[in-house]
């Protein structure tokens, strides 16, 4: 049998037509609209400059004065220990207090009209100065990476509560009809928050993150098994279809109605994540652009192109999670390779949104769950350059752009050495609340009831950041 | 609010109001007037925030949870007066509003510096809040309402009739005779009847025959499975750590295994209670009694290195009074960690009292050896430690051991000497449970498992000299690679993770706002104040307390345990937030029938087996889940049950019920936890990528409450269907219904391969022919025969399915790997195709 006569006995099919009671095809074309389906897409509280959120998790903690905080000041004390006037409120993982200074080796240059300072470790990222609004005055209240991890997306240092990505479908469902709404893409190592980080926590498993795959399966269980073709799959569910109909006559029940849906989202998925995946339609210049065919950025480059593609296909929130930053020990050359991986596709990704009108409707976020210290961290005192940073919450920067955010600015500013924020003190609920309010939300009235609370994703805490936005 | 000593000394005198001479001012006229015009509303008779209540004599003068606010005679040493002059914006009281004026500062110090006096006359009636909210009003056994003779079986059926009537509707029709076996089976044992059972049940038409299905099933071995995933779910069970490392825990099973055995056993509820809260205090404890307390340890545990061991003891303490108020209690004490619960009367004081009971105890492991181990343990115990130390001495363990341990013990000790040492250190305390305590022990006097836990500790992590030095390197590497053979040979003891008393822990404190840093008053361990209290026996607090969660008195526990069951049963709660009993929850739908249930259990011996009968037998619970377009307009919800609910199954059933049907479940209750296949790349999502090594033979086979639980990276089939994260006590799953969900069930390759084995199972056992065959797989699958219309729907499936494999020869073996005798393959093959849509039916995943 080939396609035509398939397709016309399955026209010949309707064994139980629409008078048996049941939904028809076009009922459940219906149960994909907003009272049935939780996806639908929706309004937020007011109209958000944000359609879409990139959220480029560099998990454990990118050193931001090797980046972005240049500090000259470090370079009179390298090498020696601090007073302890400077280190007496520091919250540290491993090393102790007097741990000697570390100066940064890098070479920090001012970079387009805005004039921003950034290494030269990343000098793609540095080319898009004016378009990032880069945030040096950033804090939190954990200082080890699974905590962090949880209160940069959920806004508590416990397991359990919804994550960012969560929350966001959760208030404004998905543009698309065929691909996850919250959709995760990883790089590198496996991260310390592992699944938490893309939870629905307590929200309905509808709104949680599904992660794509860069090898096998692009989602979980996408592909037909051994032996099951296309066409094969189309009977099946056709008469799956006729089955659930005939039962939900009889009983009556709308998840019955609801289950089939979710069958036929199944399958529109089983093509469009295929279709995502597919680059052949990618000129040789975009597939540069970005280093997809570079061996060592390949597979953070194809994360990038990829969520550029979900971002046109409708997806709301894509967690892109590269992993590790954390570098207690050799830092000069774990951070540079992290850079030779990241930086390109990083500052293609935000070109190639800008380029195509998709970085205004677009929120891009860089960054780690915290920073790094000042001082050094030596695991082992007779290897030359084995110095690295420990974790450091009082003081870090992340970036921000699109999506509604003033570029070519620099909120905030830390002190001579790095330690404290001296201006602009900005929070990891600022932050939240801040993307929230580019997706059109009030963070306070973005709520949950759980327990006998409502929770939201600040906790108790927050306030937009209005300088950062245009 | 700051701590006060903090305040005292990082406040200097504020104001330079001349105070008047000796005159001290009258309390009544000039002081009770200030305190009450800005103090009252937050400090006063209706809240107290902090525990700070300033309108009555004795409460003002003891203060609050950060301890005492006036010290008599000592205006400038007082908390209140820092307070109230303080320049600080966020610091200063009152917290909005005008600051007092100078004159009412001046009276307020000039009163204290006198001596405070507050004249009896002006106290106010004392105590703790009482309340008038159902769930904590005592529970008593109302009386049955009358009941006609046309509908009902038992009391639970008068109770939902008289509500029905009262909304003028009716209970619905029985329903068919095999869903109610189905639905039995399934909500007993979590489990579908065999065809077998179906046709032995449709046949026996004879008075008692449900009641004899329900007898058996009751003594089913299955029966725990099915309940115990219910109590996992409260008890926030996991087979790892969680966080970070989210280490593996080896021996978690052994709690669940005690908890199948116990639910089998019929043990009473009163005693699973006390077992599992404190059966390490009962006297003479048994082996049992002990492993139950591992209730306690499967909260999450933080082995990231940086992570102070203190805070995360702390977490791990607000994680264990959480769940109990949840489980037991039905309150959602958690918000009281940081201040009084705005709605209920739990108080902040009350939280950390709670939170105490668990205070004084260490977590340990011990032997715990299931049926077999033991004979074959004694017997080559000796042999095993002579060869252990055999290979420790060969490669000279203890020396390099010994200056590990000196190295390890002087960097404790002397912190910041020495990086390297101190970063060993931090690691060590990660893994190495009570680390500090182990390595400063006297050698000579450590107990031999305690021993070898540091030697198990030395040579995973030998500290930075060791690995410089190759010599050494090798000899550490060679001695734990023999070990961990030497212990792969010989048969060891199961162990089981338990708490024990610890009376060297310090006492618990009101931790303000929840910080465990900031200490406040040190508390007592006892139950919430505004309910019952609790009797000093003069047994240890934590068994006093475990006796009073099962008291008559206590007006929560049954309740609470009840409607648990009921929702299991019925779909929802009797209370639908079966989490929250407190005022924010949900009132009863029937709240003479929750009190009836409630004390019936508890005069009728704390039996939930008895209980469950008891609903299993209700008019109420056979009733048809048919829709009901007719009621649904006055009870949309179906809270007042004029029909069964349709419930999709757990998670674990799913898998349960396609293994079943296929004939691929292996039926084994009990034992360690199952690696089924995952895709890959799921466990490398994790930190560290640990890798899934799949379970072989029949242990692939087993049910789903046995699949590994690994916190940070569960199984994917887990959580596409709603298993609890177990983070929480998690009191009622929700049910979603996503395309993840579709995917799981046409794609995986755990169902595929059920298919198959179905398609396999039914050509074997049934006689040939399609209409007997599709009998066959319908019995399997839905413990019905199919009606015409799907008969013919899916003779239409088969004929196109071998259309498609006419025109497609490679598929037919990858649809059907093995031949059936007597059966053509491509036949086969399409049989495989009908079974995957059987097990995708919503039918099939469903209870009716």
């Amino acid at each position: 049998m080939n396609v035509r006569q398939y397709l016309e006995l399955t026209n010949r099919r309707r064994f139980l037509g629409r008078v048996a009671g049941g939904i028809g095809a076009m009922a459940l074309g219906d149960l994909l609209a907003a009272d049935t389906n939780p996806l639908a897409a929706r309004k937020g509280h007011f109209t958000g400059k944000a359609k879409s959120v990139i959220f480029m998790f560099m998990e454990g903690g990118p050193s931001q004065m090797d980046l972005f905080d240049p500090k000259p000041g470090l370079q009179k004390w390298h090498g020696q220990a601090l007073p302890d006037s400077f280190t007496r409120d520091l919250k540290l993982a491993f090393i102790k207090p007097s741990a000697a200074v570390l100066a940064s080796p890098r070479v920090f240059k001012p970079h387009g009209q805005s004039g921003t300072q950034f290494s030269d470790f990343i000098p793609h990222t540095a080319s898009c100065a004016d378009d990032i609004c880069l945030v040096r005055s950033m804090s939190t209240e954990a200082f080890n990476h699974h905590p962090g991890q949880l209160l940069l997306f959920t806004g508590s240092t416990q397991i359990g509560r919804p994550t960012m990505g969560a929350w966001t479908v959760y208030g404004l469902g998905s543009e698309s009809s065929n691909l996850p709404g919250f959709a995760v893409l990883t790089s590198g190592a496996g991260t310390s928050g592992g699944a938490t980080n893309f939870s629905s926590g307590f929200l309905p498993s509808t709104f949680q993150g599904t992660p794509l795959r860069g090898s096998g399966d692009p989602i979980l269980y996408l592909a037909n098994p051994p032996g099951v073709s296309g066409l094969t799959q189309r009977a099946g569910l056709d008469a799956l279809r006729d089955l659930n109909e005939e039962h939900h006559a009889a009983v009556g029940d709308m998840e019955i109605a609801s289950r089939m849906a979710s069958y036929e989202l199944a399958y529109r998925m089983q093509s469009a994540g295929p279709e995502l995946a597919d680059f052949s339609g990618e000129s040789r210049e975009t597939l540069d652009l970005y280093g997809v065919n570079d061996e060592t950025s390949r597979p953070f480059a194809t994360n990038c192109l990829l969520a550029r593609r979900m971002v046109e296909r409708g997806v709301r929130f894509i967690l892109l999670m590269h992993a590790s930053w954390d570098d207690h020990v050799q830092l000069n050359r774990k951070l540079k390779r992290n850079c030779d991986i990241t930086d390109r596709p990083t500052a293609a990704l935000l070109k190639d949104l800008k380029r195509r009108g998709l970085l205004d409707s677009t929120l891009v976020v860089w960054g780690g769950e915290f920073g790094r210290t000042p001082m050094q961290e030596v695991r082992n005192t007779q290897e030359a350059d084995n110095a690295g940073r420990d974790h450091h919450p009082n003081a870090y920067s992340m970036w921000l752009a699109g999506g509604g955010i003033k570029g070519g600015q620099v909120i905030g500013k830390t002190d001579d050495l790095g330690f404290n924020v001296v201006e602009d003190p900005m929070t990891v609920h600022d932050l939240q609340a801040t993307i929230l309010n580019q997706l059109g939300f009030d963070h306070t009235r973005l709520t949950y009831r759980h327990m006998g609370r409502d929770f939201r994703l600040t906790d108790v805490h927050g306030e937009v950041v209005r300088k950062m936005i245009a | 609010m700051m701590r006060i000593g903090t305040l005292v000394t990082g406040l200097p005198v504020l104001l330079s109001v001349p105070v008047a001479a000796a005159q001290a001012p009258d309390f009544a006229r000039e002081i009770a007037p200030i305190l009450a015009r800005n103090c009252s509303g937050c400090h006063g008779a209706a809240q107290q925030m902090s525990g700070l209540r300033l309108d009555d004599g004795v409460a003002a003068l003891r203060g609050g949870y950060s301890g005492a606010v006036i010290v008599p005679g000592n205006a400038s040493g007082s908390a209140l007066m820092a307070r109230v002059t303080s320049q600080k914006e966020n610091f200063r009281m009152p917290p909005a509003g005008p600051r007092l004026d100078e004159a009412a500062v001046a009276k307020l110090r000039a009163w204290i510096d006198a001596g405070a006096v507050w004249p009896a006359s002006a106290a106010k009636a004392g105590g703790a809040k009482g309340s008038n909210h159902w769930a904590f009003q005592p529970v008593r056994k109302p009386a049955v309402p009358a009941m006609g003779a046309e509908w009902g079986r038992n009391p639970i059926d008068a109770f939902v009739l008289a509500k029905l009537a009262e909304a003028g509707l009716k209970p619905s029709g029985e329903a068919p005779r095999a869903v109610q076996l189905r639905r039995v089976t399934l909500d007993l044992t979590g489990l579908p009847p065999t065809p077998e059972e179906t046709a032995a049940f449709l046949a026996d038409s004879s008075p008692g025959a449900y009641q004899r299905v329900v007898d058996r099933l009751l003594r089913s071995p299955h029966y725990g499975e099915r309940w115990a995933r219910h109590w996992l779910d409260l008890a926030r069970y996991a087979d790892s750590d969680g966080f970070e490392k989210d280490q593996p825990r080896p021996w978690a099973w052994r709690y669940r295994q005690w908890l199948i055995e116990a639910l089998n056993r019929g043990q009473s509820f009163d005693q699973f209670t006390i077992d599992q809260i404190a059966g390490d205090l009962l006297p003479n404890a048994t082996l049992d009694q002990r492993i139950a307390t591992g209730f306690h340890r499967n909260t999450l545990l933080n082995r990231e290195a940086g992570v102070a061991r203190a805070e995360d003891r702390f977490e791990i303490l607000v994680n264990r009074a959480n769940t109990i108020a949840t489980t037991w209690l039905g309150l959602t004490a958690g918000c009281a960690q940081c201040h009084d619960h705005k709605y209920d009367p739990i108080t902040q004081r009350d939280y950390y009292s709670l939170m105490a009971v668990m205070n004084r105890t260490i977590d340990d492991e011990i032997d715990a050896p299931v049926e077999g181990e033991f004979g074959p343990w004694l017997r080559t115990q000796a042999d095993f430690l002579a060869k252990r130390r055999e290979i420790l001495n060969k490669h000279r363990i203890p020396e390099l051991e010994a200056e590990w341990e000196v190295k390890m013990r002087q960097a404790i000790l002397n912190p910041g000497k020495d990086v390297e040492w101190d970063f060993a250190v931090t690691a060590c305390r990660a893994m190495l449970d009570n680390a500090d305590k182990l390595l400063l022990m006297d050698r000579d006097r450590r107990p031999e498992r305690l021993a070898r836990r540091i030697t198990a500790q030395f040579l995973s992590s030998a500290g930075p000299d060791i690995p410089r030095d190759k010599e050494k390197q090798d000899r550490v590497k060679k001695a734990r690679g023999e070990l961990t053979e030497l212990e792969g040979a010989f048969p060891r003891l199961s162990q089981a993770m338990v708490v024990q008393d610890d009376p060297t822990v310090p006492p618990a404190y009101i931790a303000i706002r929840g910080d465990y840093k900031r200490q406040g008053l040190t508390v007592e361990p006892l139950p919430p104040a505004f309910l019952p209290a609790m009797k000093t026996t003069g047994e240890p607090a934590r068994l006093a307390f475990a006796r009073w969660l099962v008291a008559r008195e206590n007006p929560l526990t049954a309740r609470v345990i009840m409607n648990r069951v009921w929702q299991e049963m019925f779909g929802r709660g009797l209370v639908r937030t079966s989490e929250d009993f407190g005022t924010q929850g949900e009132r009863p739908s029937h709240p003479e029938l929750l009190d009836w249930l409630a004390a019936e259990f508890m005069d009728g011996g704390w039996s939930l087996k008895e209980m469950q009968k008891l609903m299993v037998m209700s008019a109420a619970y056979r009733q048809s889940s048919a829709a009901r377009p007719d009621a649904a307009a006055k009870d949309a919800d179906n809270a007042l049950l004029a029909r069964q609910s349709r419930l999709r199954l757990a998670a674990e059933n799913i898998r349960d019920s396609a293994l079943a049907a296929s004939g691929l479940l292996s039926r084994t209750v009990g034992g360690r936890s199952i690696y089924p296949p995952q895709p890959a790349g799921v466990a490398e999502l994790g930190y560290g990528s640990r890798k899934w090594v799949e379970s072989a033979g029949a242990e692939r086979y087993r049910r789903g409450l046995y699949v590994h639980f690994q916190r940070t990276t569960p199984h994917p089939q887990l959580m596409n269907f709603d298993a609890p994260d177990s983070t929480l006590a998690c009191s009622r799953r929700r049910n979603s219904n996503t395309p993840l969900q579709a995917l799981n069930l046409l794609n995986d390759p755990v169902f595929f391969e059920a298919a198959q084995a179905l398609a396999v199972r039914v050509l074997r056992e049934s006689p040939a022919g399609f209409a007997p065959r599709l009998n066959r797989a319908f019995a399997l699958t839905v413990a019905r025969p199919p009606s015409a219309r799907e008969s013919e729907r899916m003779a239409r499936l088969f004929d196109q399915q071998l259309g498609i494999l006419a025109g497609d020869a490679g598929a037919v073996p990858q649809l059907m790997p093995v031949e059936v005798e007597g059966v053509a393959r491509v036949e086969a093959a399409a049989w495989a195709a009908l079974c995957r849509v059987l097990l995708n039916l919503d039918e099939f995943i469903t209870r009716e």
